[in-house]
């Protein structure tokens, strides 16, 4: 029987995408939580792991609100890109990064305030813009965290169902994505093409994971 | 010159009191101690100097620059400030080698001079040999002289170290003794160190700021501070003093003699002025100024009997402990011709005496 790996490969490029852009926008929120004081904080702290605590339907909904063609957000991507968000493989995109930046964020942070702060000061005295200090010192300091952070990140956006399906949808050959993909052999009876697709998502799983153990057991050696 | 007024509260929380800093001094060339136990502010302080932490009132000023005026709102960062800052635990940075630590710190001078001056600190710190190395890999005095080299290299106006001699052994002290001692000569630039060793003080102090609670108890230069420390509080601090109770009986300024009750006995001393007959007060008198001796009969001219508890025995000399916290301390030969007396008389020499 011949596999389709369409969804394997728009997986993998979704949930690539997906933590890259978490990647930036996740250390900026850590960062922020980890060393300024701001009014509205709580709020943000909060914000950022709401989406660990909301069922993924919830979350797609909203957002199907949000970026529908209809709303303003949504005619807004439209107006830059010149199409619509909401059933094209980039808001499987978005629906990853609402997986991956609340952990992101979770693990940056506690790496950023782990980093002992006279490292920092020294880095302010000798004339470093908080830029150059975050590079230089901060970010070099904390990578293999970050790093198996952003590894679990890319796995967790490699499973996304919840969002995936409700503003990417289930096309196949263009939003479809493993989860969806699985989901739909399973629906349609196709048993054996259900049970492949499991196992291999089940060995990149295993795969992901002892990579980032073995970042960690690493930092934590040295 | 540095020139410093500042306040700063903080409120108690469960796991510690209200602590409230208060401190007005100024810095000029030389060395100046901030001296004080743990708690007093002294961190605080070089912490406000830096400008990692934003006092509530107050102004800091160095060579007529503003780097602080809460009625101005002026505050400028740390990175601006120009201050040579050595940390307790040295914050050497730990993934960049010696190099790249220094390397670092002179981003601030012109691109051709920096790799030159690098060269220039490395050598005059005696690192060359070990510039490729990490912290990790460096010994204690090392990483002492990268941490002062790395403070240097920007040419900072004002040099504040925070404990650096902290945790060190005795010949790594005294080698940064040496070293900051050389700093002092070749860079001449005001300095302010904090610690609680009071040898450190007199070592390499020319100037000393004595801190307790958040507030500055007395300053002055370390050896007249010694000679004639403010209050009772001062001498604590200090811990070089026998103080001990006393009683004024009589004060004579034609004749600069004074009498003072201390413990059932009569002593003489110097006359005390702005002190009045009856006041009750703290005899302030150091260690090696008593004498003590064998007991011969009864006790002579301004001599106690005392009840020996314990001798600690020194490299140079010898620590006489007496009941009633009596402190006596001599040079071990003439400990040597005394370890014999079973009985001990203490001798106060009138002009040595001081009351608080």
């Amino acid at each position: 029987m011949p596999v389709d790996w369409f969804p394997l490969w728009l997986s993998l490029k979704v949930a690539l995408i997906a933590t890259a852009l978490s990647l930036i926008v996740g250390l900026w929120l850590a960062y922020l939580l980890a060393h300024r004081r701001f009014r509205g904080m709580e709020v943000l702290d909060a914000a950022t792991a709401l989406p660990l605590v909301l069922p993924p339907t919830v979350l797609g909904y909203y957002l199907l609100v949000v970026f529908g063609r209809q709303a303003a957000l949504g005619r807004f991507y439209e107006w830059v890109t010149g199409s619509p968000l909401v059933f094209t493989w980039q808001a499987a995109v978005l629906a990853a990064m609402f997986h991956a930046v609340p952990l992101l964020v979770i693990f940056a942070r506690a790496a950023f305030e782990s980093v002992d702060r006279n490292y920092e000061r020294a880095a302010r005295n000798l004339g470093a813009s908080n830029w150059r200090v975050f590079w230089k010192v901060t970010l070099p300091l904390t990578r293999r965290s970050i790093l198996a952070a952003a590894i679990l990140a890319f796995a967790r956006s490699l499973g996304d169902f919840g969002i995936t399906i409700m503003i990417a949808g289930n096309i196949p050959g263009r939003t479809q994505t493993m989860a969806v993909a699985i989901y739909d052999a399973v629906e349609s009876g196709n048993g054996a093409l259900a049970r492949t697709l499991v196992v291999i998502v089940s060995v990149l799983a295993v795969v992901i994971l002892s990579l980032a153990n073995r970042l960690v057991a690493r930092q934590a050696a040295s | 010159m540095l020139e410093l007024r500042v306040k700063k509260r903080f409120a108690g929380r469960p796991d510690s009191s209200p602590f409230s800093l208060d401190i007005e001094f100024r810095a000029g060339a030389g060395v100046t101690v901030l001296f004080g136990p743990s708690g007093s502010g002294k961190t605080l302080t070089l912490e406000a100097i830096a400008g990692f932490v934003a006092p509530e009132e107050g102004r800091i000023l160095l060579d007529d620059e503003i780097l602080f005026d809460a009625a101005s709102r002026v505050n400028l960062p740390a990175r601006a400030r120009h201050c040579g800052y050595v940390f307790q635990n040295y914050a050497l940075f730990p993934h960049m080698t010696l190099r790249q630590n220094l390397a670092f710190a002179a981003e601030r001078r012109p691109r051709l001079e920096r790799h030159r001056k690098v060269n220039e600190m490395l050598e005059r710190f005696h690192l060359t040999d070990a510039a490729g190395r990490r912290p990790h890999e460096l010994s204690g005095g090392q990483k002492q002289r990268c941490s002062i080299a790395r403070a240097l290299i920007g040419a900072p106006r004002l040099l504040l170290l925070d404990e650096p001699a902290h945790g060190l052994d005795a010949p790594l002290r005294a080698e940064f003794y040496d070293l900051l001692r050389q700093v002092r000569a070749e860079f001449a630039i005001p300095t302010v160190l904090v610690t609680h060793d009071l040898d450190e003080c007199f070592e390499l102090g020319d100037e000393m700021l004595i801190l307790r609670e958040g507030r500055l108890v007395q300053s002055g230069p370390p050896r007249v501070i010694a000679e004639r420390p403010a209050n009772v509080e001062v001498a604590r601090l200090l811990g070089i003093f026998n103080l001990l109770q006393a009683d004024i009986l009589e004060l004579n300024p034609q004749l600069n003699l004074s009498r003072l009750r201390v413990g059932g006995f009569e002593l003489a001393g110097p006359y005390f002025p702005g002190r009045f007959r009856g006041d009750h007060v703290w005899l302030c008198v150091r260690p090696d100024q008593l004498a003590a001796t064998g007991r011969n009969g009864a006790p002579g001219a301004n001599q106690v009997p005392a009840q020996l508890v314990r001798v600690v025995e020194m490299p140079q000399s010898a620590r006489l402990e007496f009941a009633g916290e009596m402190r006596v301390e001599m040079p071990r030969a003439e400990y040597e011709k005394q370890k014999q007396n079973k009985e001990w008389v203490v001798g106060f020499p009138q002009q040595a005496l001081r009351v608080l």
